[in-house]
């Protein structure tokens, strides 16, 4: 009977690992893997056309933020690599907070519509997602551009005598940003605001709330799990966005995702990369639990 | 529990006698009409006066328009044409958050994201009252409706029951002029139903509060208010209180709705006032109320209530037929009969211990119900 028993443990246990097999595969190769790579190569030496020599290293961690001034040998800190950070992190906040301003009420616009309009208003706020991200990116660039359609059209309309120089510059950065980051706030809030029951609603002006308190009191508290998804799924990639302000920025407006490729690339300081990779990550971690601690903290909020 | 007594608005006057009482809300020719092919009309031209202090209800089937109205009061629709007004002052000129009236949802509406006391405390917070004066309110409001020990509790952890408590504290707190009811009781039980019928008639009493409430239930209709709306199809078919609804219907569909009734066919003689003379399909005349004076004469519809009726020995009764099923309810029984001419006619008797005639499934019976019993409808 013991054994009986015993056996049987055996072969669940076995079907158990076998289940999860396909999910530790992609834990193991596609996430934990890489991410212990990177972070080895970060403590190596650089090799003299890219790659890695095996020489344990600490001057790629120093040089994230530290700098040895070329002529006077002093220790500084990095400028340029702190004001990448900062145009980072103040470029992705910013891309945050307009999809926000902008995806909140386009969601709530959708959420109210007859259920059979829905569906036809969430394909328009997705088509553009089918498009590759560059060509998309592209069309920013072809409105703004000094000759572009924006330009001309003011030019064209006497407003202005000069073209305004849009393109190359942390404006133009913040425009792609949220243009492309749109749908990904829209999508959570959307999803949430449909659960809403709108009798809340009816219930909050029953009950002497202006519009404004009502959006206040009552639909902001009941929708904030869709303004916390909505918000991480802008933030996160923003943080990391390599194209938009490869694209949009020029040579001269970096964020973190061009510094990466530059030391993999032209740079060939793969150690470097590997830190300021790991350094992204560290920095959208801390935001992150920053974020959903302060968020989560306002009001008790129902399970 | 002493309410702020809507002092001013309330004349009452005597006026040639009776009683006069102010009007709360003045319906005058409200209709409602959602665009489309064909335009579908919600309320056609309603007109109800609701006095002060009373307790009106709106009954009727679903998607009769009875809700439609509830909601324009509450401001939450808007009117196609027609006139709301509250104490002379015009409603539709106010969003609804300007409306000195609350409504008690039928979903409850509670607001998940807030307590018990947080739910009871919003309307008084949003009307800027001092904090002093909403801890008072919101302790009084739980006290009211024994929801004192739940206070700090998500409105999810309560059971129906309470949850509906509290939507009626909610409601009340801000000390609302009237308060309307949106099918409150649909989603309870059937002993919690009762227990809140009686509830919700004592607040009522207590607070003077007039109360508007929509209902599809016509028992619980009669049992709670002072007076009845009945609607069907966008239209209020008839108003009046509870008796006068159940014992003078004003036509073929309120008598139909409300409670059970035969239905004979019948033809007018003679009416005199409010009193006519009809003959039965067995050639047997007797007196009936008729709802207007000078009804045609020819074909009618009479009604009898069940319980109106007897059944005996075929000689004795009004109207001839066989004894089909009889259903035994406990407190009455039900006798099935089928008529002679060709109509079925239920009877429902008392069941007494003492019961002398015992009739059973087959028999030859006659049905027999007073003069002046039936009424006679117009169809």
């Amino acid at each position: 009977m013991a054994d009986l028993s015993s056996a049987a443990e055996t072969r669940a246990s076995r079907r158990r690992w076998l289940l999860l097999a396909p999910a530790l595969f992609i834990l193991v190769f596609a996430a934990a893997g890489p991410l212990l790579i990177t972070l080895l190569y970060s403590f190596l030496t650089p090799g003299d056309y890219g790659g890695v020599e095996w020489q344990a290293s600490w001057q790629a961690w120093f040089n994230v933020v530290m700098e040895r001034d070329i002529f006077d040998d002093t220790l500084g800190w990095s400028d340029a690599h702190l004001s990448i950070f900062w145009r980072s992190v103040k470029l992705s906040l910013m891309t945050t907070v307009l999809c926000l301003f902008f995806g909140f009420p386009t969601a709530y616009f959708i959420a109210t519509r007859p259920k059979k309009q829905r569906d036809l208003w969430m394909l328009l706020i997705i088509i553009p997602f089918w498009t590759n991200l560059l060509i998309r990116t592209f069309a920013v660039v072809e409105l703004i551009r000094a000759e572009g359609t924006v330009n001309t059209l003011l030019i064209w309309l006497g407003i202005i005598d000069t073209p305004i120089q849009m393109l190359f510059t942390e404006f133009s950065i913040l425009l792609g940003m949220v243009y492309v980051y749109l749908p990904l706030m829209v999508l959570p809030l959307y999803a949430s605001m449909e659960r809403l029951d709108f009798s809340l609603v009816e219930a909050g002006y029953d009950l002497y709330a202006t519009r404004l308190k009502v959006l206040r009191r009552v639909i902001l508290p009941l929708v904030k799990p869709g303004v916390i998804a909505g918000s991480i799924l802008v933030f996160v990639p923003s943080l990391g966005a390599y194209v938009t302000p490869r694209v949009m920025g020029g040579g001269n407006q970096l964020m973190i995702g061009n510094l990466i490729e530059l030391q993999f690339g032209q740079g060939r300081n793969w150690p470097l990369g590997a830190a300021l990779s790991i350094t992204l990550l560290a920095i959208v971690m801390v935001a992150l639990m920053a974020y959903v601690r302060a968020a989560g903290n306002q009001e008790p909020h129902r399970v | 529990m002493v309410f702020a007594q809507v002092s001013g608005d309330v004349e009452k006057t005597i006026t040639g006698g009776t009683l006069k009482v102010a009007t709360a809300i003045s319906v005058r020719n409200l209709r409602k009409v959602y665009p489309g092919q064909p335009p579908v009309v919600a309320l056609a031209d309603a007109s109800i006066d609701i006095k002060d202090n009373e307790f009106f209800t709106l009954l009727g089937p679903s998607g009769c328009g009875k809700t439609t109205l509830l909601r324009m009061i509450a401001g939450f629709e808007h009117p196609t044409a027609g006139s709301l007004t509250m104490h002379g002052e015009n409603l539709l000129e106010l969003p609804p958050y300007k409306r000195p009236v609350n409504t008690v949802f039928q979903s409850y509406a509670l607001f998940p994201h807030l307590t018990v006391a947080q739910n009871i405390s919003f309307g008084l917070e949003m009307l800027g009252k001092p904090k002093a004066e909403i801890r008072q309110t919101v302790d009084e409001m739980m006290a009211l409706v024994k929801m004192t020990e739940m206070a700090d509790r998500q409105t999810g952890q309560i059971s129906g029951g309470q949850q509906q408590r509290v939507a009626l504290a909610r409601a009340l707190a801000p000390k609302p002029r009237v308060l309307l009811l949106d099918e409150p009781l649909s989603a309870l039980d059937f002993k919690l139903r009762k227990d809140m019928q009686l509830e919700l008639k004592r607040l009522q009493m207590e607070t003077g509060i007039t109360f508007v409430f929509v209902t599809h239930d016509q028992e619980e209709a009669l049992t709670m208010s002072d007076r009845i709306a009945v609607m069907n199809a966008g239209e209020i078919r008839q108003i009046g209180n509870p008796r006068q609804i159940y014992d003078q219907p004003a036509e073929r569909f309120v008598a139909d709705f409300i409670g059970d009734t035969n239905f004979l066919p019948a033809e007018l003689i003679e009416t005199a006032g409010q009193t006519a003379t009809i003959r039965l399909s067995s050639g047997k005349q007797i007196a009936a109320r008729a709802a207007e004076s000078g009804s045609q004469k020819g074909k009618v519809t009479l009604a009898v209530r069940p319980e109106h009726a007897s059944i005996g020995p075929e000689a004795e009764g009004l109207l001839a037929g066989t004894l089909g099923e009889v259903v035994y309810f406990g407190t009455d029984t039900h006798y099935h009969v089928a008529l002679e001419d060709g109509t079925g006619f239920v009877v429902r008797q008392q069941n007494r211990p003492d019961a002398t005639a015992q009739f059973s499934s087959g028999d030859r019976v006659g049905v027999h119900f007073a003069p002046g019993i039936g009424q006679v409808l117009k169809d």
